[in-house]
């Protein structure tokens, strides 16, 4: 796929890293989101914000992939719903606590990454997306027929619990913080990721593979590692979204989520940072806000994303930082 | 960069903001206004049968009920997509900011999740669009009531009633998911009870299946006489149409286990008639049915008849409106098991199912009815579709109490 981002070409007068590999943009746009995440459970509904981390971090990790790697995966739900229902066990039948089922979800979409991703990486374009999503759509047939997933019902009733055993998670603002801090861990994390010695190899990788090759490196064990990484981290999502809602279900195994994480990180814009959060916000906002409006909620997600990719190419996030002439 | 951008910017941002306003507003109401939430399917493939009819038939109780019993009730309505995440996190949003009871929930993952936050901030769930057992079987709740229809009635309406009228021999086509096998399952019990036989059945991959010729044509070939789709929606209809191109009516009576009004009406009665349904409701039963469908029907989408679920949607909240008045609004704002022991505890009757009761373990019981679907001829006009063949009894046509296993019911035997 195309270098997506289009940033090659675009002149940005604040380049050099300014603080631990942030740009004095991104510094700023991170203390307003540290803002926001400390101040808005007080004036927004806890488990809105839950559930907007929970798509936030799901996906930065599609966005790893995508943004620095180039690589559109296809079948993210896959490892997001495996996630879920790997904690929901753990949580309910196991009776681990959270943040061991948690751990264990991630744990198991890093897995499932490895085998899917060492298949898929071997093939470029519109066929690596649609490996991808063969293998989700085997992973979402597997969830139908699988006893321990409880079929179309999914898993119920998983306890919250507490977390390292004294934070009664039941409380909707403990369950905040835990999540806005998992969010935050997996933010830091991609970014460090993306701003490593590591990361510009993947970033080589996204502008010119056989280049990359040539120079000397094995782009496919670069490539896996990407994969396996966001893989994993989507695992934990979809883990952390099955506790906060209590429920693991179907839904985020079908192939309609890994269609939605695409448009959040497009809406928000591929290959930034902070595009991801920006575009689960949006569209997150409008599902839960706009449902008393019926039918007319996908209508509006369908104008948002015509209208995302005829007039902001880059995204919200990407618009907004080639108007102010930084990188976001 | 051309200019219209920053605008389209701007107008996005202002789309952002406009929820929080819309919250505060929602919170400035409440005080002593018992607010019921109508949350079903506006957009997916269950719209007809519940979506903005059940809206209608709730609105219709509270212009009936609410006035007259002198409360003052207030209507709200969300789409739930038939996602759960979606589903639950505004069953949880609404409960927290003052709603009382939720109405309708159809897809039983959602309603599932419903019950389990009922439960949890004790609030009221009203279940009707939703059919599985498990609501008032193992996952029952002293929070959670449930109307119109279950597999299981769906099973013994059908499957007993079709084996008696001489459908001896059956054949099951079968979405291969957890609903399918469950109906299969219980319909084959029913037909092996009445001294019939299941000549093979055949699974499908659900949802990805929209070509049954392969599957009818084993149907056509086990000489059954009985066809049974142990499938819903779209699925169904697909089967019905491929069968009647087949020419598999010709010899085999088509039993449709999961069929509303709506959907023989999208089918259209060239394709549809002769099929066999259960359904607790049809608006042309008697003169009370009728009398509640012509006061209804103007507040319905495109002037539609109600199906059964609007109707359980009608009747589940005029009886929860009757037992709020027993209790005044405060206690029922506040305690939500405490409304439902009310509904129990005093006998239902309105004009969709008429007399009736709720039992112990949340199960509404009103007789179910197995229709035909008529022929173009016999039809007198728009939405007359059904005539009647059998009856079951309200006590016998749900799944006795002691069966379902739900922990709320003390068994005398143990």
């Amino acid at each position: 796929m195309a270098a997506p981002g289009g940033f090659s070409g675009t002149d940005f007068r604040k380049e050099e890293a300014y603080f631990l590999g942030f740009t004095q943009a991104q510094v700023m746009a991170f203390v307003v989101l540290i803002a926001f995440l400390l101040i808005s459970p007080f004036f927004l509904y806890p488990v809105f914000l839950m559930k907007l981390l929970c798509f936030a971090l799901f996906a930065c990790a599609f966005n790893l992939l995508v943004g620095y790697v180039g690589l559109l995966s296809f079948g993210h739900a896959a490892y997001f719903g495996m996630g879920g229902y790997l904690t929901g066990h753990a949580a309910k039948v196991w009776g681990l606590p959270p943040e061991l089922s948690i751990l264990l979800g991630g744990l198991v979409g890093a897995a499932l990454g490895l085998v899917i991703g060492w298949i898929a990486i071997r093939r470029q374009g519109i066929y690596f997306a649609m490996i991808t999503l063969a293998f989700a759509q085997m992973v979402y047939f597997f969830c139908v027929q699988a006893p321990f997933t409880g079929g179309e019902d999914g898993i119920q009733s998983i306890p919250r619990g507490y977390f390292l055993g004294f934070l009664d998670l039941s409380r909707d603002l403990n369950m905040y913080w835990l999540t806005a801090g998992v969010f935050l861990a997996g933010f830091l994390l991609i970014h460090r990721i993306v701003h490593s010695p590591f990361g510009m190899v993947l970033k080589s990788i996204r502008e010119n593979e056989p280049r990359a090759t040539s120079l000397g490196y094995r782009t496919d064990d670069y490539k896996l590692m990407a994969f396996v990484l966001s893989a994993g981290l989507a695992g934990v999502a979809g883990g952390l979204k099955s506790i906060v809602f209590g429920i693991a279900t179907l839904t985020d195994v079908f192939w309609t989520m890994s269609g939605e994480v695409v448009l959040m990180s497009l809406v928000g814009g591929l290959g930034t940072i902070f595009g991801p959060f920006v575009g689960a916000a949006v569209i997150i906002t409008m599902q839960n806000y706009l449902a008393e409006f019926g039918a007319w909620v996908t209508v509006i997600q369908g104008a948002i994303f015509v209208l995302c990719v005829l007039a902001f190419r880059r995204g919200l996030v990407g618009e907004i930082g080639n108007w102010l002439r930084v990188r976001l | 960069m051309s200019p219209p951008r920053r605008p389209l910017l701007a107008a996005l941002g202002g789309l952002a903001a406009m929820p929080a306003t819309r919250l505060r507003a929602q919170n400035a109401l409440g005080g002593r206004t018992i607010r019921i939430g109508v949350l079903t399917d506006m957009s997916g493939p269950y719209r007809d049968p519940t979506g903005m009819g059940s809206v209608a038939c709730v609105q219709q109780a509270v212009a009936d009920f609410a006035g007259a019993l002198g409360l003052s009730a207030e209507v709200i309505q969300a789409d739930h997509q038939n996602r759960p995440d979606i589903g639950s996190s505004i069953a949880r949003q609404w409960y927290d900011q003052g709603v009382d009871a939720i109405v309708d929930v159809p897809t039983t993952s959602v309603a599932l999740a419903v019950s389990t936050i009922a439960r949890q901030k004790n609030k009221v769930f009203l279940n009707s669009g939703a059919a599985s057992t498990e609501l008032t079987g193992a996952a029952c709740s002293p929070n959670t009531a449930h109307w119109a229809y279950d597999t299981y009635m769906l099973a013994k309406g059908t499957g007993a009633a079709v084996t008696r009228t001489g459908g001896e021999s059956w054949f099951f086509v079968t979405a291969d998911y957890a609903f399918g096998t469950v109906l299969q399952r219980d319909v084959t019990q029913f037909v092996e009870a009445e001294g019939g036989r299941v000549l093979g059945s055949v699974r499908y991959p659900f949802p990805a299946t929209t070509d049954f010729s392969s599957f009818l044509l084993q149907a056509q070939a086990s000489r059954a006489k009985v066809l049974g789709l142990a499938n819903a929606g779209t699925d169904t209809a697909n089967c019905i149409i491929q069968a009647r191109e087949f020419g598999l009516t010709r010899r085999m009576r088509l039993v449709g286990l999961l069929m509303s009004l709506s959907e023989v009406h999208a089918l259209g009665l060239p394709a549809a008639q002769e099929l066999l349904l259960t359904e607790s409701f049809y608006w042309d039963l008697n003169e009370r049915s009728r009398a509640f469908a012509e006061r209804v029907q103007p507040r319905m989408p495109n002037r539609a008849m109600p199906g059964a679920v609007h109707a359980g949607c009608y009747s589940a909240v005029a009886h929860y409106l009757k037992a709020a008045a027993a209790l005044g609004p405060a206690v029922t704002q506040l305690d939500g098991a405490a409304v439902i022991a009310g509904m129990k505890a005093m006998p239902t009757d309105d004009d969709a199912f008429g007399p009736g009761r709720l039992r112990e373990d949340g199960r509404k019981l009103h007789p179910a009815h197995l229709f035909q679907v008529k022929s173009p001829e016999e039809s007198r006009g728009p939405w007359d579709y059904y005539k009647p063949v059998a009856t079951t009894a309200a006590e016998n046509a749900f799944r006795p109490i002691q069966e379902g296993g739900c922990p709320l019911v003390r068994s005398p035997a143990l």
